[in-house]
């Protein structure tokens, strides 16, 4: 093995064993409002990873709840899939109200 | 200032062969209409190389700046000013942390960006290597570094890349609180006894100069500007953020009564800024290698934080390992 790759493979091992895998954070700011992405925090495990949430994103009453996920375990979508997956909608206008004309005297549409 | 022309002897950044010229048109137009860029969309290499140098050296600065500060939390004087510098440090804490995991987004890992700062590599501000040595430091840092802090930072909530400009958003709702503390605390003493007010004076003669190096080499000696400007990563040069900074900070210290330590320092009803004389460069750039007073410190400082704490990280892991096992069984 070439002795750079090697190193590599030796550091990855090391980093492995003391970094701590990688969660997003979502807060509610209050009830009525969905959850929002705010950011993400390092943790050992998820009760940790709640506890650093609490304690890197709620300082200020911005929250009165959090989700946290492995940030491994989303599954997004590719910019590079942007065309094909969004780009239909943009000529289907007739999924929008504006399309349709009424005529002013009908009331209550 | 926190991230700005921190390492002069950059080398030119070398093309990439995957940054074609009609992939970096596309990306320099999406720019231009004011797109933000995130996380998973194409960027050019030196893009994203400066961006991962300059936001962890803003997150490395926010971590090392905590020390300054918290040398006073033990001795602040009152319960009162000790829980405001208490959650005023832990503020910074949190700042480091925004920023780290927004340099995340770009590829690399915090345990990598952390390891460059504990072995010297990586720079962070010159600011935080001058020494605390009285209680009236704590009001002049609240009121001229977090100062600086926010002529620097506000413009950086628009900065082109997302996670950047979200985490900077986040930082700057929280300083405003940090530089108010700090005025306060240099009212209280300018308000109090000769004595007092002395300290206040003298912590302002050691504050003023290093504050405005804070903002980095002057336009004229700056190399990475132009291309920052073109990516709106900077949206203001060195000097013109200095410059505001200054008009913005010297009625403020008219107001305490304090003088600012520059002989040179005029109003210039013409132009309506204020002249300030020259900055002590040599002095800035001996602070850069390494050579401040407190350069030496801080690193160590950090190394044995990061040392001490080591077991605790460990424990943590294979507890974690352990409970984990658990639930599979
Ligand atoms: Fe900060
Ligand atoms: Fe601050």
């Amino acid at each position: 093995m070439p002795r750079n790759k090697l190193q590599k493979t030796q550091r990855e091992e090391i980093m492995s064993k003391q970094g701590w895998p990688l969660y997003e954070v979502f807060i509610r700011a209050r009830a009525g409002l969905s959850h929002r992405h705010v950011g993400s925090i390092h943790a050992a495990d998820k009760t940790m990873a709640l506890d650093h949430a609490r304690d890197l994103y709620t300082r200020r009453n911005e929250g009165i709840s959090i989700w946290v996920v492995k940030s491994a375990d989303i599954i997004a979508s590719d910019p590079i899939d942007s065309d094909a997956l969004f780009g239909p909608a943009a000529d289907k206008i007739y999924r929008h109200p504006t399309f349709y004309k009424i005529p002013d005297d009908v009331e209550n549409i | 200032m926190y991230t700005q022309g921190l390492d002069q002897k950059q080398k030119k950044s070398v093309a990439d062969p995957g940054d074609s010229p009609e992939r970096l048109a596309a990306f320099q137009a999406r720019i231009d209409a004011d797109e933000k860029i995130e996380p998973k969309d194409w960027m050019p290499s030196a893009y994203r190389k400066t961006l991962i140098r300059q936001m962890s050296q803003h997150a490395h600065s926010e971590i090392v700046g905590m020390l300054p500060e918290g040398n006073w939390i033990s001795r602040a004087p009152t319960l009162r000013r000790k829980a405001i510098l208490l959650a005023k440090v832990q503020d910074e804490a949190g700042h480091g942390l925004y920023i780290y995991g927004g340099t995340e987004t770009l590829g690399v890992s915090r345990d990598d960006l952390v390891a460059d700062l504990l072995s010297g590599k990586a720079k962070y501000s010159s600011i935080f290597n001058y020494p605390t040595v009285t209680w009236a430091d704590v009001g002049a840092i609240g009121w001229l570094v977090d100062g600086a802090a926010i002529m620097n930072q506000i413009p950086l909530c628009r900065c082109s890349y997302g996670p950047y400009s979200r985490a900077m958003i986040r930082v700057c709702k929280e300083e405003s609180f940090h530089q108010r503390q700090g005025y306060e605390i240099m009212l209280e003493l300018c308000r109090g006894t000769d004595e007092q007010k002395r300290m206040a004076q003298d912590a302002l003669n050691r504050w003023w100069w290093p504050s405005l190096m804070m903002f980095g080499p002057s336009d004229k000696t700056s190399e990475h500007s132009a291309q920052s400007m073109a990516w709106k990563i900077k949206r203001f040069s060195n000097d013109e953020l200095r410059q505001k900074y200054v008009d913005a900070t010297v009625p403020q210290a008219d107001y305490l009564g304090l003088r600012m330590p520059d002989e040179k320092l005029v109003f210039d009803e013409k132009t309506g800024h204020y002249e300030f004389g020259e900055i002590d460069w040599q002095e800035f750039f001996e602070v850069l290698k390494g050579n401040g007073k407190c350069n030496r410190e801080r690193l160590e400082a950090r190394n044995r934080a990061h040392d001490e704490g080591r077991w605790v990280r460990e424990a943590a892991r294979a507890y974690a390992e352990k409970q984990a096992a658990k639930d599979a069984a």
